[in-house]
């Protein structure tokens, strides 16, 4: 068992971490490359993440390096998320291939980005609100009581559960995020620059965790010995 | 005499399924359990910590999945 679930996380996490590093190098980084010129030079702007581009060889191994940390990083993240992915389906015991694996990925995905997106969108770089503290404590929060808001209302098979699961999801958005009275202030980005990132973090992130749930479930399916589970 | 060593081995294999459930039941908990600790553990690394080696190096991905950075 301890195979089964190590295995599947590892070789869905890292499929789905390229993947989604791929579509990172595509959609967003230049988006956040190019925030940065806007960026107005405050303490970030000493980490060699906001380092002012400068053309010629410098900037193009900056790059090199830079891209590299995020392809390490994307995996890290995949193989991260990939294990709780794993750790769940292991959890529930039910039937799953890569069908009603892309839904399990659906559920991360409305779990972790667009619950916590609703009260902290995908911000770029010099689009700043409250302590970091703060977001990151309701985003966490918010993406757990998520996570167990689907899980009452799909696999619990009572009304009252189902119910409290909708408070849970419903709850963290009710309470809001720290920062949401500064949401509507206009920032040192252009907006135009800012919504183009909405789109393009929201599909990278939706295509990156379609690519892990189908993955997940296909790879748990097909490291299964036993064939055990009880189709729920 | 056949049918009967064919039922026979029809409720092995039945007593044989309902211990494999039995014991799949308790052995799935601790690689799950795990699974969801390693997993979370690795995501609070990668899109929380506040080391400033860590940020700068997941600063695109961070970014990029609506983590809060800065």
């Amino acid at each position: 068992m301890f195979a089964r679930v190590t295995l599947t996380a590892l070789a869905a996490g890292v499929i789905a971490g390229v993947f989604l590093w791929a579509a990172h190098m595509v959609l967003t980084t230049p988006l956040i490359q190019a925030a940065e010129v806007y960026e107005s030079a405050s303490a970030h702007a000493a980490a060699p993440g906001h380092a002012a581009s400068e053309h010629g060889q410098a900037a193009s191994e900056d790059d090199f390096r830079r891209h590299g940390l995020t392809l390490l990083m994307d995996v890290l993240t995949g193989v991260g998320f990939a294990f709780i992915l794993s750790g769940l389906l292991s959890l529930t015991n039910l039937a799953v291939d890569w069908r009603n694996g892309l839904l399990w990925g659906l559920g991360g995905f409305a779990a972790f980005f667009i619950a916590p997106s609703l009260g902290l969108p995908p911000k770029l770089p010099g689009m700043e609100t409250a302590s970091l503290d703060m977001r990151q404590v309701w985003w966490l929060a918010t993406a757990a009581a998520t996570v167990a808001g689907l899980g009452l209302i799909f696999l619990s098979g009572t009304a009252v559960l189902r119910a409290a699961g909708v408070v849970l999801i419903v709850l963290p958005q009710v309470v809001g995020a720290p920062g949401m009275e500064s949401a509507f202030e206009p920032g040192g980005v252009p907006a135009e620059l800012a919504a183009r990132f909405v789109i393009a973090t929201t599909v990278a992130t939706g295509l990156f965790w379609m690519v892990l749930g189908a993955f997940s479930g296909y790879f748990y399916n097909r490291f299964d010995q036993n064939r055990d589970y009880d189709n729920g | 005499m056949l049918s009967t060593s064919k039922s026979q081995a029809k409720s092995q294999t039945l007593a044989a399924s309902q211990t494999d459930a039995l014991a799949s039941g308790t052995s799935r908990f601790a690689p799950a359990l795990f699974a969801l600790l390693f997993g979370s553990f690795m995501i609070l690394g990668v899109g929380f910590a506040n080391s400033a080696a860590i940020h700068d190096a997941a600063h695109d991905g961070r970014h990029a999945l609506s983590f809060p950075c800065h």
